[in-house]
């Protein structure tokens, strides 16, 4: 960790850090545009994303009934939303990317939420044209080796 | 490593006097417009990735919505704790790849370096372990609906190959491990190759991709175990129950759902699984350009995009796994 940084006589970079949250993401302020994330807060989203990974499995044998996929979900929409945040920076990104981004869940809340409306419609044809049987194989396929 | 550290100070050394736009475009004003530019387009790319996705994530909602019952069994044969790690594994690459980025804007070059080395070698054992689950279920003899033939009687496959047999292990874990085994074994000919000809830099790219070859075999040596050691533990309990004629060839979980109907959720497992599969390589194929441009010294407070834009793309990978690991393996 102890590195020397060749850039640091130009700008010092924890500084300009600092800087750049005064100023509003750092617009316009020359090579101010990094915003490293502290070592500190990167082990703490870790830690917290293993444990909600650790509460997640040990949620799962608890008995919620229909419950158990929204809490699932629930957690990794808290995980998800900790990656984001702090491992790809969207709290320090411009607003933009961020909207851009998240203008894909619009996509695909209405790409499920009309499929999802539109699947009753084939019930009836579906009831109407049962599904041929298949046979199960009676035996297995795979032959064990002739030892 | 001692490649890694020469080449990184050598890297550092001499960068300082470059001139100041060395990488920067001539079509762009400043380094931060470039960067700025650069990340609009990352995330629009991410954009068609969650686009790309969400199709598989359609499917895998509709047949759950309408056969939910098919799911309970299905996920019976998904390990929970392979499942687990492998979530860690991936999380924790997120993590060092989160560190790496922060290191590139503080031009901290050969901490980068080693930090992406990390992320490479999680990412390949993340494979390692998914080959082991894979291999696991083509054992049990269970593919895709039309090749779904899963038999609770049926008794494992047996390895048939030589080297298999010797080694204890499925014939297709096997095969799948052959690539990543020639793979290791050409890299380590680069990297004498190129350490005899004393291109450092080249010569340490090729150690990283052998040791990050390495990390497949870790995991997939790592999940194996595991894999018999639960199975081995099955199988105790199925020779307890059902008297002698389990005990010792477990063979997986008393399914008896349509066989027609429980394929489709494989379908829908192997599309999913497999298309981030492919992610995760792709993922590695870039980490390691960032790899060599580190031990280059190329990074710096006003250029460190390309880190940061593999960086994001990463963390999708990561999301998507964050989701599918709940949907696919914990249904109760």
């Amino acid at each position: 960790m102890a590195e020397q940084n060749p850039n640091q006589h130009r700008q010092p970079p924890e500084q300009e850090h600092t800087q750049g949250h005064q100023h509003g993401h750092g617009h316009g302020h020359g090579h101010g545009f990094a915003h490293p994330v502290s070592i500190k807060l990167l082990l703490a989203v870790f830690v917290s994303l293993v444990s909600l990974t650790i509460l997640t499995v040990v949620v799962n044998d608890l008995p919620l009934g229909a419950l158990d996929i929204w809490v699932a979900l629930g957690i990794a929409g808290i995980k998800a939303a900790l990656v984001c945040l702090f491992f790809m920076h969207m709290f320090w990104d411009k607003g933009f990317n961020v909207v851009a981004f998240f203008s894909s869940l619009l996509f695909v809340s209405l790409f499920i939420g009309f499929t999802l409306m539109d699947t009753g419609q084939y019930r009836d044809s579906q009831d109407k044209f049962p599904r041929e049987k298949r046979p199960t194989p009676p035996v297995p396929v795979v032959e064990p080796p002739s030892s | 490593m001692t490649t890694v550290e020469t080449t990184a100070d050598h890297g550092d050394g001499h960068h300082d006097d470059h001139h100041h736009g060395e990488f920067i475009a001539h079509h762009f004003d400043s380094a931060e417009q470039q960067f700025d530019s650069g990340k609009l387009g990352i995330w629009v790319f991410l954009v068609t990735e969650v686009l790309f996705f969400s199709g598989l994530f359609v499917a895998y909602t509709l047949y759950r919505y309408h056969h939910p019952e098919i799911f309970v069994d299905a996920s019976e044969f998904l390990d929970k704790v392979l499942g687990g790690i492998n979530t860690v594994v991936l999380l924790f690459s997120s993590l060092t790849m989160a560190w790496a980025v922060r290191c590139a804007m503080l031009g901290q070059n050969r901490t980068c370096s080693r930090l992406i080395l990390v992320t490479m070698v999680c990412a390949a054992m993340f494979l390692g372990i998914k080959a082991v689950e894979y291999s696991h279920k083509w054992d049990l003899n269970i593919w895709v609906i039309s090749k779904y033939n899963y038999d609770s009687a049926a008794p494992h496959a047996e390895p048939a190959l030589g080297l298999s047999q010797m080694l204890g292990i499925s014939d297709y874990l096997l095969v799948l491990s052959i690539p990543p085994a020639i793979l290791l074994i050409g890299f380590l000919i680069c990297y004498v190759i190129f350490r005899s000809r004393q291109q450092t830099r080249v010569a340490g790219l090729f150690a990283a991709l052998t040791i990050m070859m390495g990390g497949y075999f870790l995991g997939a040596a790592g999940g194996k175990i595991y894999q018999d050691f639960q199975d081995a533990s099955h199988a105790s309990h199925a020779g307890e129950h059902h008297g002698e004629e389990h005990a010792g060839n477990y063979v997986g979980p008393d399914i008896n759902t349509s066989p027609q109907d429980i394929g489709i959720f494989f379908s829908i497992y192997y599309c999913m699984t497999g298309l981030h599969a492919f992610h995760v390589i792709g993922g590695m194929i870039a980490l390691s350009w960032l790899y060599y441009r580190s031990l280059c010294g190329h990074w710096r407070s006003d250029y460190f995009g390309p880190v940061d834009y593999v960086g994001l793309y990463w963390h999708l990978v990561d999301l998507v796994w964050i989701f599918l690991f709940p949907l696919l393996y914990l249904i109760n």
